[in-house]
């Protein structure tokens, strides 16, 4: 009945209905652009070919900026535009044009020829750094390249049993290859629906039943329910299924979302995604029901979500993996619930976990439930009846 | 029906409600009188279930309302000051929920509804939502939504606080009608001394959390007209402070407060008290438009018993929580 009553006055309530979908369009939507996924983007580079060649032979630079070009062209990495020189280069940066730039020394050529190494210079933009460590990474591996098929030609030049194919071979004896454990291209918008959807779900019956509570005992509703012969725990569990509810719902939205709009793929099943939620929901409910012990009006309660809030969201890796953070945050991380409701659900999700995967992550939601609770019902109980 | 004995609620140290003890016969209507913060609303919630008290016990209908709560609450309908209702909900919907709160049947619960909504004349409104709806016709709505369950003790909240005049004898002739028809036990608090006086068979006046007098209206009265005490209602149209104070000195006068700029009320003790005050405006030349013999009313009895009189203008409590809102909010960076 309860439930029932809270669910009608949630329909009602329009503005409040749009807020609900439009929340997780805005949450994914920020949090998914923030973030660079690596191929995405395209960095702006300026290059600089001051290579004034060795008797009128140009090639060693011209090689250069085709490797560039090809990996470039397979990438799309980077969007190039001609310099005249360094200075020129610094000049750009500084107003905006371009974000790095590439010089190739006047001497390149000549230096490879008489048997030295050839310099280019790379340009960063301090200011930004995030760009400027891809584009240094992204050098790298043109430089990498290029050194490879130097010293290929060398080799090549050196001994006559070496030809063309295990020329590779003889200087880089070792090919390392990434691959991902599940096939498939994956964005950071992979990463972070799961972590989004065990958030939303989570928080709503944290944050939605102490509202939905001291907002009904200020309004004075609540002596309305408390006042006939119904079970105290009666109304605090009708109010759950109706947070449940709404959570559930939000985080479909959002499940809806990231694979209509985000190009998310799930890779385990949908039904143990709604189970793990599910799961997520008993073992906050315990903590939500505390915190509407304790917060006497609304005021309160929402000071009181928002301080358990903030850490938990940063906290739990459902932006950030855990796994970056220093080791006294990743110990606080362990504490929190959502660590392994979000860590379960993206094993799930993206690696499309079954349950055995995830055994540890339920074991611990489920103890951490039933504590929560235990606690939860005395101190509820002394609370209604003051 | 109700018995109290030495009911007592503490918070945090200020004691509200300090070992009261009265009985309610069945089918009366009880009144709680005194001035806000008198400890009218905490005796209120404690015989309902709300609050424990620290102190003392209560039985409604023969059941303790500490340890046998659930019976107490299935007896009781609770009329509180907030509007119990759902803004966003119909009448309808709100009632109906209300109502299985209470495990009626469907049935009976549909048909109780529509004849509530009727005798209200809200029925015309039962598809509308709360939030529309006029103070006036919450407040109807919040009686009806007590009378779902056919209580036997109905406890009454200030029913009419804030509500025009209009409104509040509506509210209070059909408190007096659900007592004359189901024969309903009912406890009402107010400050308003009318209110008291029309409705209630008996009053306690309550003050600082004790009750200071129980007795039927008239009873009470007599404790100030027993006294052999006069009070005069006169108009005088050349109303002087001269005047004002040489009856104040007359010795037959215990006290007189003035109404507006013409009339005046005296309170006075003794024989030929109307003469010698007549006497005394004719001395100053007054000019006696009108004489009005008065009785006592419950005001008088408050200020007779406890020598103060209600502080009648707070009608409504400040709304200290309120004033948060004008703060300008802090800006997060």
């Amino acid at each position: 009945m309860v439930a029932w009553k809270d669910l009608m006055e949630l329909f009602r309530n329009k503005l409040g209905l749009i807020m609900l979908v439009l929340m997780p369009i805005f949450m994914m939507s920020m949090v998914g652009f923030i973030y660079p996924s690596d191929t995405s983007i395209s960095v702006s580079v300026a290059l600089v070919n001051e290579d004034e060649g060795y008797s009128n032979y140009t090639s060693a630079s011209a090689t250069f900026i085709m490797a560039l070009e090809k990996l470039n062209n397979s990438t799309g990495m980077m969007a190039i535009t001609d310099a005249s020189s360094l200075d020129e280069v610094r000049d750009m940066i500084q107003r905006g044009d371009v974000e790095g730039g590439i010089v190739i020394a006047s001497n390149f050529t000549s230096s490879l020829m008489s048997g030295k190494q050839g310099t280019i210079t790379i340009v960063t933009d301090q200011s930004n750094p995030q760009m400027s460590t891809l584009l240094q990474t992204a050098l790298k591996e043109v430089f990498e390249q290029m050194g490879t098929w130097l010293a290929q030609q060398n080799v090549q030049g050196l001994s006559p049993a070496v030809n063309a194919s295990n020329s590779l071979a003889i200087v880089k004896p070792y090919s390392v290859q990434t691959e991902g454990a599940v096939p498939g291209h994956f964005s950071y918008f992979d990463f972070i629906a799961p972590g989004i959807m065990a958030m939303t779900v989570m928080m709503s019956v944290m944050t939605g039943l102490p509202a939905a509570v001291s907002h009904e005992r200020e309004v004075g509703t609540l002596d309305g329910m408390m006042v006939a012969p119904i079970n105290r725990l009666a109304i605090i569990l009708g109010k759950t299924l109706a947070q449940t509810a709404r959570g559930l719902l939000q985080g479909t939205l959002i499940l809806i979302l990231a694979v209509a709009l985000f190009g998310v793929t799930i890779h385990g099943s949908i039904l143990l995604v709604f189970a793990l939620l599910l799961l997520g929901v008993f073992s906050f409910v315990g903590l939500g029901v505390v915190i509407t012990s304790f917060a006497k009006d609304q005021e309160t309660a929402m000071m009181l979500m928002m301080t358990l809030m903030f850490p938990m969201m940063f906290l739990s890796g459902v932006f950030f993996p855990i796994q970056q953070m220093p080791w006294y945050m990743q110990g606080v991380s362990k504490f929190l619930p959502l660590t392994y409701a979000s860590t379960a659900l993206r094993k799930v999700m993206v690696l499309g976990a079954d349950i055995p995967a995830i055994t540890t992550e339920l074991t611990i939601l489920i103890v951490f439930g039933i504590v929560m609770t235990a606690v939860a019902l005395p101190v509820f109980k002394r609370a209604m009846t003051r | 029906m109700i018995e109290v004995r030495n009911l007592t609620k503490n918070f945090n140290g200020l004691t509200a409600v300090d070992h009261v003890s009265f009985d309610v016969k069945k089918g009366e209507v009880f009144g709680l009188l005194g001035p806000n913060g008198a400890g009218k609303t905490t005796t209120i919630r404690m015989l309902s279930t709300l609050t424990r008290p620290t102190e003392g016990k209560a039985t409604v209908g023969g059941h303790d309302i500490v340890k046998d709560d659930n019976e107490v609450r299935k007896l009781i309908g609770l009329v509180s000051e907030k509007i119990i209702m759902y803004d966003r909900l119909t009448a309808k919907e709100n009632l109906w929920f209300f109502g299985r709160l209470y495990n009626i049947p469907k049935e009976v619960l549909d048909k109780s509804i529509d004849e509530l909504l009727a005798l209200v004349q809200l029925s015309d409104w039962k598809d509308s939502q709360v939030g529309t709806f006029s103070s006036g016709m919450r407040q109807r709505m919040n009686v009806i939504r007590a009378l779902l369950n056919m209580p036997e003790v109905l406890f009454l909240d200030e029913p009419t606080l804030g509500l025009d005049p209009q409104s509040s004898v509506e509210v209070r002739e059909f408190v007096r009608k659900i007592n004359r028809e189901n024969k309903t036990t009912i406890i009402i608090t107010t400050h308003m001394m009318i209110e008291a006086d029309m409705l209630c068979d008996r009053i306690g006046i309550i003050d600082h959390g004790k009750i200071v007098a129980l007795d039927t209206s008239t009873n009470l009265k007599k404790l100030v007209s027993g006294a052999d005490t006069t009070i005069l209602g006169l108009e005088i149209a050349n109303l002087t402070t001269n005047m004002i104070a040489s009856i104040q000195s007359l010795k037959c006068v215990n006290s007189l407060s003035q109404d507006n700029s013409t009339h005046i009320k005296v309170h006075a003790n003794g024989d030929e008290t109307f003469d010698t005050i007549i006497d005394a405006i004719r001395a100053e030349k007054g000019k006696i438009n009108s004489v009005e013999n008065l009785e006592p009313t419950l005001e008088d009895v408050f200020l007779h018993i406890t020598g103060r009189e209600v502080r009648d203008n707070a009608d409504q409590k400040i709304p200290l929580r309120e004033h948060r809102h004008f703060m300008p909010r802090r800006r997060v960076r």
